[in-house]
């Protein structure tokens, strides 16, 4: 039980890994992406929980209760942001890429030949 | 190359790499035990610090305020690079035709998925606007509440209305708002170093915790954040939506 989180952290990250190399569309290999940010978020969540804490917001608990650490979840939340970021990016290259070379195959995108 | 030969160059490459990983995961304190100092510090000192009772916006707004500041530009230069991409190019023409627009419905957007989008557009706002006000006491703050606000307008292209939604959602006025949230959360940045020493320092009076207008400078950057987080992802969205909808190809 004590692994568990960090094996599944580990998991989702192979996983995204292994659909980023074997896709043949563009935007699969963008969610695979997005898989792969997604396993960095429960890595950081997992080292950060306290057993038995409850969530960093103390407006209806005494402030000395045990809680989890808060800066992990901060990371977390800009790491959400630049996932969204890095997303829009690359789907807006997918349209430019879809409209110059007609497919979303990676096989197709080959140079510019003319 | 081929998939075949992606795939089996990934083979060897992926297990060795899933091996470190697995060993060096074990490192790791057991998952529930964590040692870090520096999270125990802030949650016993961080309400008393800041008077703000939710830590994690306390944390994003008011201890680590700059880390905020690194990553509203990320953002915003991001949607500034996926409106350079999306850019109308040499042979391309927007075809701002209302009924053209109006015919690129959901298939089957029905009468009541367009009452539904009609009432779901102010109570995002509404939603929204909660979640940017009350995030220095409860979960929340200038980011959730800021993607809530985008979404609302985005209730009317489902509803098939996309001209409609530009309407609610003008470019002029989401480039300013974008523009205007990434400036005013610099400019707290700089009245902390202006009026209190230190760049971000605190300098607004603290408040009483539990009561809305507490943390100090926190509700003043929710608000700055929120309209530059929804500001940028309107503007993102719109290029997306105008490249599927209104820009075609063809000369003059």
């Amino acid at each position: 039980m004590s692994f568990l989180p960090f094996a599944v952290a580990a998991w989702l990250f192979l996983l995204g890994l292994y659909g980023i190399v074997a896709s043949q569309h563009l935007v699969r290999t963008i969610i695979c992406l997005a898989v792969v940010q997604s396993s960095t978020y429960v890595l950081l969540l997992g080292v950060g929980y306290v057993s038995g804490g409850q969530a960093p917001i103390f407006a209806d608990i005494p402030q000395t209760t045990k809680a989890v650490d808060p800066v992990a979840q901060v990371l977390v939340l800009v790491d959400i942001v630049v996932e969204a970021t890095v997303s829009a990016l690359l789907l807006a290259l997918a349209v430019q890429a879809h409209k110059r070379f007609g497919s979303l195959d990676p096989r197709e995108l080959r140079a510019l030949r003319d | 190359m081929s998939r075949r030969a992606r795939l089996c160059l990934f083979a060897p490459a992926g297990a060795v790499f899933a091996l470190v990983l697995i060993v060096g995961m074990t490192g790791l304190p057991p998952f529930g035990r964590y040692h870090g100092v520096y999270g125990r510090a802030l949650n016993g000192v961080g309400v008393t610090e800041s008077h703000a009772t939710d830590l994690v916006t306390a944390l994003n707004f008011d201890f680590r305020a700059f880390d905020t500041l690194g990553e509203e530009f990320i953002l915003f230069s991001s949607i500034l690079g996926v409106v350079l991409i999306l850019r109308q190019l040499r042979g391309e023409r927007p075809e701002p035709r209302e009924e053209e627009a109006e015919e690129h419905h959901f298939a089957g957007a029905s009468e009541a998925l367009r009452a539904l989008g009609l009432t779901l557009v102010p109570s995002m706002i509404a939603l929204g606007v909660y979640i940017v006000a009350h995030g220095q006491l409860t979960p929340g703050g200038g980011f959730q509440g800021g993607i809530v606000l985008a979404a609302a307008p985005l209730a009317l292209f489902i509803a098939g209305r996309y001209m409609r939604m530009k309407v609610l959602a003008p470019q002029m006025l989401i480039e300013v708002g974008e523009a205007l949230g990434a400036a005013a959360y610099a400019l707290i940045g700089l009245g902390g170093l202006i009026f209190a020493g230190v760049f971000f320092k605190n300098f607004v009076g603290l408040g009483i915790a539990g009561q809305l207008l507490s943390g100090g400078q926190i509700p003043i950057a929710s608000v700055a954040v929120s309209l530059e987080v929804s500001g940028a992802f309107l503007v993102g969205w719109t290029q997306f939506f105008d490249q599927a909808l209104l820009i075609r190809r063809g000369g003059r």
